[in-house]
Formats: C-alpha cells, sequence, structure tokens
C-alpha cells in the first residue's frame, strides 16, 4: 500500500521546523529517519495532513563531547552511533543496543531520537537510555526544556514531548570504563525484542561497585530494574544468578504470539544474568 | 505536487512527484528502474534496497523527496561499460540465486557490506546480510558469492 496524501515541508532549522508545527496542529506528524512512520503511513495506520521533515537540519545530527555528558543530536542515525568513539568510551551500553536495532539498511536510516519518540516499548534505544540516566532536550514553543529519562516515557508510544515540540538532543552522562552488554531475545534475525536487557557496570577490583539495568518490551515503557542494580552491588561474576533472578520484579509484560507473560518474566531473569556477566566482561 | 531532483546511476533525474510516492515507485514507475524490485509491504525483505549516497537503504521505506539531492545507486547501474559488478559476476558464479527475485537488493547490500568490511568472515556475511530475505537457496550460495566477491574486490583494489 502507499500513504494517503499528505503535504510536505522539510526545514532546514529548528526554529523553523517549531513555527511549521505551530502553524499545522495536530495534523502534523514529524518524521525522523522514517524506519517507524514510513510503514505506518504505508499501512494506513496513521494519515496526516502534513509531514514535517527534519532529515535538512544538519544541526540536529552527530555526538559531541559536553563535558561531564555526551549530547547525541537526535537526528544521528543509528549507524553513526555504533562506531562513534564519544560513545564507544562514555556510553558503551547504547552502541551495543543499537548495533542489534533491526538491519544494516535500517541503521542507515533510522535515528536514535526518532525512536526514542516513537517510543516503541520492544524498541532497543529506550532501555540503555533509560539505564544510563539519560537527560533529553525538547524545544517547543516556549522555548527549551531538559526532561529526565525516567519522566521521558509515559505509556506505549507515549511520551512527554507534546503537540508542537521536538526532542533535539540526548545528553548520556559519561560511563567512561564501565563494561557493557545488551541481550536481546528474538526468534528470527531483524525482528522486534521479545525480551532484551541492557546492563551496564563499573568494576572494582572483581567485583561490581556500581550496575545500572534496563528492560526491553517488560511493561508499556521501558524499565528499570534498580532491585537488580542494588543486589548487584558488591557481587563477583560467579555470583549474579540470585541479584538477577529479581529482574522482572514489578513489572507487566505483554502476552503475545511470541510468549505469554511469565515467559518474559523468565526471560528477564535469564538475560539479565547473561547481560550483566558480559558487561563485567567489558 | 513537489520538485525533485535526484541522480539515478549517475543521471539527474528532475520531476514533479506526489510527496506520498515512495522511493522505489519513483524509481520503477517514474525513471524506469525496474530491476529495482518490490518485494514485501513491510520493510522486511530487502529487496528493493539501493543506495543512497554510497549506503544502502529500503527504497520502500523512504518518500521520493527525501532523496531530493541526493545520489541513489540501483542494481542498474553497476555494471560499467559493459561488464557486471564483480559482486554481479561472484552471484553468477556461485549460483546465488534461484529465482532471482532477492537478488538485485542481495547484490546491493553485499556490496555496501565489503564496502564496510571488505574482508569478511561468513559469520559477517550472515549478519551483514540480515536485512535480505531469500526463500528459494537457503543462503548458502548468497554467502559463498559474497566471499568470493570481498576477494575479487580487494584484488582488483591492489591490482590498480
Amino acid at each position: 500500500m502507499i500513504p494517503t496524501s499528505f503535504d510536505y515541508v522539510a526545514p532546514t532549522s529548528v526554529d523553523e521546523a517549531l513555527s511549521v508545527l505551530a502553524e499545522a496542529g495536530d495534523d502534523a506528524k514529524v518524521l525522523a529517519g522514517g524506519q517507524s512512520l514510513l510503514p505506518i503511513l504505508r499501512m494506513r495506520l496513521n494519515a496526516p495532513e502534513k509531514v514535517v521533515d527534519l532529515g535538512r537540519i544538519e544541526a540536529l545530527r552527530g555526538v559531541r563531547d559536553g563535558g561531564d555528558h555526551i549530547a547525541i543530536g537526535a537526528m544521528t542515525p543509528y549507524c553513526d552511533i555504533v562506531d562513534d568513539a564519544l560513545v564507544r568510551e562514555h556510553a558503551l551500553l547504547l552502541a551495543k543496543a543499537v548495533e542489534t536495532v533491526a538491519d544494516p539498511q535500517i541503521r542507515h536510516r533510522g535515528t536514535v531520537g526518532g525512536a526514542l519518540v516513537h517510543a516503541d516499548p520492544a524498541g532497543d534505544v529506550g532501555a540503555p537510555v533509560l539505564a544510563l540516566e539519560a537527560t533529553l532536550v525538547v524545544v517547543g514553543p516556549g522555548g527549551e526544556r531538559t526532561v529526565a529519562a525516567s519522566e521521558f516515557f509515559q505509556d506505549l508510544f507515549e511520551t512527554s514531548v507534546g503537540d508542537g515540540e521536538l526532542l533535539t538532543e540526548i545528553r548520556i552522562p559519561k560511563h567512561t570504563g564501565w563494561g557493557a552488554s545488551y541481550e536481546k531475545f528474538v526468534r528470527v534475525s531483524h525482528q522486534w525484542s521479545i525480551v532484551a536487557v541492557a546492563a551496564t557496570v563499573r568494576l572494582d577490583g572483581g567485583s561490581i561497585a556500581e550496575a545500572r539495568i534496563g528492560l526491553t518490551n517488560m511493561g508499556s515503557t521501558p524499565l528499570r530494574a534498580t532491585a537488580v542494580e542494588q543486589a548487584l552491588v558488591g557481587k563477583g561474576a560467579s555470583d549474579l544468578a540470585e541479584a538477577c533472578s529479581a529482574a522482572a520484579e514489578g513489572t507487566n509484560p505483554p502476552s503475545d504470539l511470541n510468549g505469554d507473560a511469565d515467559y518474559r518474566r523468565h526471560l528477564a531473569g535469564v538475560l539479565a544474568r547473561r547481560a550483566v556477566q558480559k558487561a563485567m566482561e567489558g | 505536487m513537489t520538485r525533485i531532483t535526484v541522480s539515478v546511476d549517475g543521471v539527474s533525474c528532475t520531476d514533479e512527484v506526489e510527496p506520498r510516492m515512495l522511493l522505489v515507485h519513483y524509481l520503477r514507475e517514474t525513471v524506469g528502474k525496474v530491476g529495482t524490485v518490490i518485494g514485501c509491504d513491510t520493510s522486511n525483505c530487502g529487496a528493493c534496497t539501493v543506495h543512497l549516497d554510497g549506503r544502502s537503504v529500503k527504497s520502500c521505506n523512504m518518500l521520493a523527496v527525501q532523496a531530493d539531492g541526493h545520489e541513489v545507486t540501483t542494481i542498474e547501474g553497476l555494471a560499467k561499460d559493459g561488464r557486471l559488478h564483480p559482486m554481479q559476476v561472484a552471484f553468477h558464479e556461485n549460483h546465488a540465486l534461484q529465482c532471482g527475485y532477492c537478488t538485485p537488493g542481495m547484490i546491493m547490500q553485499a556490496i555496501d557490506l565489503v564496502g564496510q568490511n571488505p574482508s569478511p568472515t561468513e559469520d559477517e556475511i550472515r549478519h551483514g546480510m540480515e536485512g535480505n530475505l531469500c526463500r528459494c537457496t537457503g543462503y548458502h550460495n548468497i554467502v559463498k558469492a559474497v566471499a568470493a566477491a570481498a576477494g575479487a574486490m580487494s584484488s582488483e583494489r591492489s591490482d590498480s
């Protein structure tokens, strides 16, 4: 199928994009990399009057060093994140998660900001961004505001980015030297995560000094497994199973054809242990 | 309608298109590049893979207007002076196809893969081709062809 008819506008600055959005009201849809939006438009699950393409706004691309954090432009494509030296040094978990997204062609077009605002709970960007305690920069008619990742995801496909607003930047506090792993369970390649666990750890000697754990597709938003994070402190590599078994505690995962909620709870514990183990290896 | 100018296989094309037109439809129906095929309606199969500014993309998952000002290479733009691209030769010699429907996308993705990683292992080839589905071959000869082409492309480079 092909999308329904729409007007198309491709602003070249954030200010221009905001004024286009203000004028269009809720009939506008923002196009980032389009790797989720295009299928939605083709299947006619959404029929916007106007599509506002951010692809010509150069200022929204790239990764820069912000001192105590790295700042990632919302329109930076996945493929540029995976090999970025700053990301690999200071936010390895994000690179590990992003390299599992879909397939190479999708990673050439899809963007981290687009994925975050789309907020599919089975998407792979939310959990690492949440676990790394990122701050998201949102601009709108009233200016710029920052939102903690823990406040950003509100529900299935819903974030705190309102109509007429844009996510412009993702600021990730430096986790320099932290080991990381993203364990994703799928049955066939380039499938959405049935469950995935994002884990990053700072070691002191052979044991864990600090741990951050994010869960993908264990509820309507990405989740943080704080009980596991606390239980892991002081643990060595051979001592992870008990702490990780609590990964699904307090979650309400979906049941679908790929697995019911109990199966997902079981997976979360297993994947958490594997993820932490690999994160401890580097 | 929106006016776009896209370089397709080295030829500049300027056309008025509806904003909702997919890049793959633009290539096939407006420019006539029917070598690029449509295999699915879900962005899964990769049959419509082309290069946009040298990187592989699924042309069913982009609007033609997004390609305005950019360079697109399709399967039809690979042969030079009547000589097939080494990846095309390798697919031919290794019998890397049966029905052939996935082949244009396979070849375009394989060229991107070898461009990024000139001597991929079998595992790296299988991962690098995960966005392209083949329902005939079981992939074995496709993987062989990509490895053979990687070897041929690197000896071509060292010869020149």
